[in-house]
Formats: structure tokens, sequence, C-alpha cells
């Protein structure tokens, strides 16, 4: 096929110094090939069998809408909390020394580590009524296991490392100068932060923010446990995906696969181009 | 020198915030789930870790892990090798690729599997005529463990790659070193940490996903259940103890993987320091 095709078609180009570029080529396209590109035939397949009118229906059955609601509601409110979140725990990490630092610093990539089943699970002990959390908060009046609630929890935990790791490394290539210009001219703190860093930290806060979202967005492990899997009211598409495949109902499966996969990757292709005219701007167009 | 937010109360208040908010949110599930996990003793924990089914779940697991990881590599050092060290039309193209299993959601990545090489799928149709059956079993787990773990190692080599250049094996190829020569002795040593790395959180995630398996497995115990499946089930039966003990040692892989990219980090500044 055009994995050995390709090398030739391109073989006029100037003589490359390094070898393997064959074999690396070969092995990558036909790794994506068959693990990527393949399997998506699998679902314009399934798609392929439905009229446009049956699948405007599945796509926009109430249930199905609610499910809708409900994923992107909670995915905006707990990417809006990692964004706030993220942004501190950066900045502290990256500015001052205190003992347990690099504990913190750790203990950041925990979510990212962790199974996401065993974070649902332990998120629905945790928060439960009789939980340690739950025992604390539901006299309160806040209820958060089996509420919407409990489902944006869930996704701030599974995508809090995102903010962190995307805002850190701009934070650190921050200039010293930065801080003293804007302080010498007299900015208090706040208006110093607002005026002067936050413009430069603004592109990764976005990316990271951005990426946290799209992950929320496909959780499943983490959310099942702790969500209550409510129709019309606390579940999330991804189980919606899920039930209709339990009901054997592929065709219906797939078309709100085929919603969710276009979003995503729609969301990252908007990422990535956010990202590259950042990145260019940064390095004056070399990019 | 003068800089934003180091008076001592901003400091403090800052410093205080980030480390209660992270201690609730991230530190209390992590020392929950052990908790649970020991909650009836040493011996309840161990019953349950050395229950038939669990070891099944653990070997399957482990089974899995060791057959992705190899994969894993050749690929991720195969892409890495082409998009930084040559320049080709499409390279913008593929770099972007590899990025989709981490957008597409597991329960995604999982179906279009079942799709294609389920029974009703085309090409599950034609081998289902050989009577080879790869989803609900095994190599349906393998298959989509592959999927989202495949951009780990050449998300973690490329950037590095990159930066490093390739003068050092342009240097080896004038000197006449044949390809492999010029990888094994030249490229690998100055990638090993980062490859390391990558595997590490290969591993993890193999070791460790839930959505996508969770679609094709169908979880039969002792055969295809996983060990996060395994929890899931002892956790829907309401054996809250059974299922924190398998979340324990999930965990623990967890925490190690934590300490061995706190040591690599470590090591690369020191490296960094004395260069």
């Amino acid at each position: 096929m055009s994995t050995r095709a390709l090398p030739f078609a391109i073989g006029s180009a100037p003589k490359r110094v390094l070898p393997g570029f064959g074999l690396s080529l070969g092995v990558s396209l036909l790794f994506i090939s068959l693990v990527l590109l393949l399997p998506m035939t699998g679902l314009f397949g399934q798609l392929a069998g439905l009229s446009l009118a049956e699948y405007w229906a599945i796509i926009s059955d109430g249930r199905v809408v609610a499910s809708y609601t409900v994923t992107i509601g909670a995915a905006a409110v707990a990417a809006l909390v990692n964004g706030a979140f993220g942004l501190l725990l950066a900045w502290v990490l990256v500015r001052y020394e205190f003992p347990g630092k690099r504990l913190l610093d750790a203990l950041m990539d925990l979510p990212f580590a962790l199974p996401t089943a065993v974070a649902g699970i332990t998120l629905a002990t945790l928060y439960s009524s009789n939980g340690w959390m739950g025992r604390l908060l539901e006299p309160l009046g806040l209820q958060v296991a089996y509420t919407w609630v409990g489902i944006a929890l869930a996704m701030a935990f599974t995508s809090i490392p995102f903010v962190v790791r995307t805002v850190q490394p701009v934070l650190e290539d921050l200039p010293v100068e930065v801080d003293e210009a804007a302080l010498t001219l007299g900015a208090n703190d706040g208006t110093a932060f607002r005026r002067v860093i936050l413009p430069h930290l603004w592109p990764a806060l976005v990316t990271g923010t951005g990426l946290a979202f799209v992950r929320s967005l496909g959780e499943f492990g983490a959310i099942i446990f702790i969500a209550g899997n409510m129709p019309y009211e606390t579940e999330i598409t991804a189980l919606m995906i899920f039930v209709r495949l339990q009901e054997y109902d592929y065709a219906g499966a797939s078309a709100i696969a085929s919603v969710v996969l276009f979003v995503s990757l729609a969301l990252l292709l908007a990422i990535n181009i956010w990202q590259g005219r950042f990145i260019k701007r940064l390095h004056g167009g070399g990019g | 020198m003068q800089r934003i937010g180091d008076a001592p109360a901003v400091r403090r208040g800052l410093i205080l915030a980030a480390v209660a908010l992270s201690a609730l949110f991230l530190l209390l599930p992590l020392v929950a789930i052990f908790a649970q996990a020991f909650a009836q003793g040493m011996a309840v924990f161990w019953t349950n870790v050395s229950n038939e089914y669990t070891v099944a779940a653990i070997g399957l697991t482990l089974f899995i892990t060791v057959l992705t990881i190899p994969v894993c590599l050749v690929f991720g050092v195969a892409l890495a090798w082409l998009v930084t060290r040559f320049q080709f039309p499409g390279r913008r193209v593929l770099q972007t690729l590899i990025d989709i299993p981490f957008a597409v959601s597991p329960v995604v990545a999982g179906l279009i599997y079942l799709l294609l090489y389920g029974r009703n799928g085309w090409l599950g149709g034609l081998l289902d005529g050989y009577d080879i059956q790869l989803m609900f079993a095994w190599p349906g787990i393998l298959m989509v463990t592959i999927f989202v773990t495949c951009p780990f190692v050449a998300r973690e080599l490329i950037p590095l790659m990159q930066a490093q250049g390739s003068r050092e094996e342009e240097a080896a190829v004038t000197l006449g070193a044949p390809g492999w020569t010029i990888f094994r002795r030249v490229t690998l040593p100055n990638i090993r940490w980062a490859l390391l790395y990558g595997v590490i959180l290969t591993n993890a995630r193999a070791v460790g996903e839930f959505g996508a398996v969770s679609v094709v497995s169908g979880a039969i115990r002792g055969q295809t259940n996983t060990l996060p499946l395994h929890l899931e089930q002892l956790y829907q039966d309401y054996n809250t103890v059974g299922a924190f003990a398998s979340a324990a040692l999930l965990a623990l892989i967890a925490l190690l993987t934590l300490a061995a990219k706190a040591g690599l980090e470590w090591r690369a500044a020191r490296q960094e320091a004395h260069a």
C-alpha cells in the first residue's frame, strides 16, 4: 500500500543524511493506519447504514440531549475551577520555596497516574453520605455524590494536571525583569499580576483549560461511580453510548459516538492551532 | 530583587491555600484508598488480594501490559525519529494524528474497535468465518490498550529529540557508522531517560485503562476481567473492602509511577547543574 510507495514518491527531495527514513516512515504509517485509522472505518460503516433522519432522531433524542447538557455543563464548571486552582498551584510551585514543595509537585501528577476507576470508586466513597467528606458536607445541605456536583468534581480531579503542567513551564520562563518593571512603576501586587503577568500566561492558561475541558467531555471511569446515572439528570454522554451498546443498539451508540468524536477532534484541532500561533509568536515566527 | 507576590502575608496565604486545597482534593482520596483497603485489617486485605479471581485479573492485566509496552516503544521511537530527523510533507499531520487517542473518549475508542472487529463489523465478520474472535477476549483488550497508550512514548521523545537536534548523529554518519550503531551508541544514550519515562506512563495507563477495555472485554470473571474491571464488579456487588484491595494495588503502581517521575526529574536537574 501507500506505506511503501511514499518514500519513493518523494525520493527526489534533497538527499537525506541520516539513515532510517524508509523504515521509520513505514513503521509509523503502518501503525497509524492499523491502530488509529482502520478502526474508524467500522464507525463510518455503521453510520452509513443510517438515513439522515434516523441519525438526527438518535442524536436529538431527549435523553441524549439531556446528557449533552449535563456533560458540557459539568465539564465547563470543572475546567473553570481547574483554571483558577491550576493557576494558583502553578504559581505557588514556581515562585515560592517551602518545605514539602517537591511532594506537592509530585502529587500534581496523581490524577494521570491513578486509574480512573480507582479515582471513581474513591470519590464516590468519600462523598457518599457516610463517607469522610459526605458526612461533613451533607449537614450543610451540599450533596455531592449522585448529583451533578459529583460529576464536576470527578472531572476536575482527573483533569487538573493539564492546567498545572501547561502553565508551569511558561511561568518558569518568565524573566525577573517583568516583575521588576511592573513594581518599580508603582503597581501593587494585584494590578501587576493582572496587567503584566496574566497577559503572558493567558495563552498557556487557555490551552491547559481547553485540554482539561476536552478530557472531561470524554471521561468515563472516574464519573460513573459518583454520578448516580439517572436518565435526564446525572447521565453523561459517554455512559449514554455505553447504555446503547448494552442494549445492542450499535447504530444508536455509533451515532452518539460520532457526535462526541467530532466535537473532541474539532476542539483538539482548535487547541493545536491556538497553541501553534502562540508558540510562533513566542519564537519570532520560527516555529 | 523584588518580585510580585513576595510580601510575606501574600506568600503565606497562597502557599497555605494551595497546600490545603491539594490535600483535600488530591491527597485525601489517596489516603482513603488505603484506609478502605485495610479497614478490616491486613488479613482481610490479603484474602481479597489472593482471591482466585483477583489473581486472574492481575495476571491478565500484567499480560496485556507486557505486550503493550514493546509495541508502543517501537512505534514511539520510529515516529519520533521520523518527525524529528527528517523534513517531509505531512510531518505536521502525523504529529496531530498521534494526539487522537488523547482526545477520543475511552468509550468511543472501545466502540470503534467493537464495530470493526465485532461479529457485525466488516473485518470481524470476515475473521468470524475463520473462527477467530477478537472482541470479548484478550486480543480485543490488547488492541484497545495499544490504542489508548500509543501516544505516550512518542510524546515524551519528540520534544527532547527536537531540542537535541541531529548533529551528533550526522557526525556519526560522516565517520561511517551504520544506522543501527548510530541509534544504539549515539541516539539511545541521549534519549534513554525520556524513553524510560514514556514507558512508565504507558505502563500506568495500560494497567489502569477502564472505559475502552470495559466496552470490548465482556468482563467474564477469571477470564476477561482486568484489574480495573474486577474492582468495578466488586464495588457493584457492595464488596467495598474487596474493591479497595484491588484499588490499593493499582494506587501503589500509581505511586511508583510518581516516584519514578520525580526521580528522573531530579536526575535531569542534577545533570543540568553539572553541565
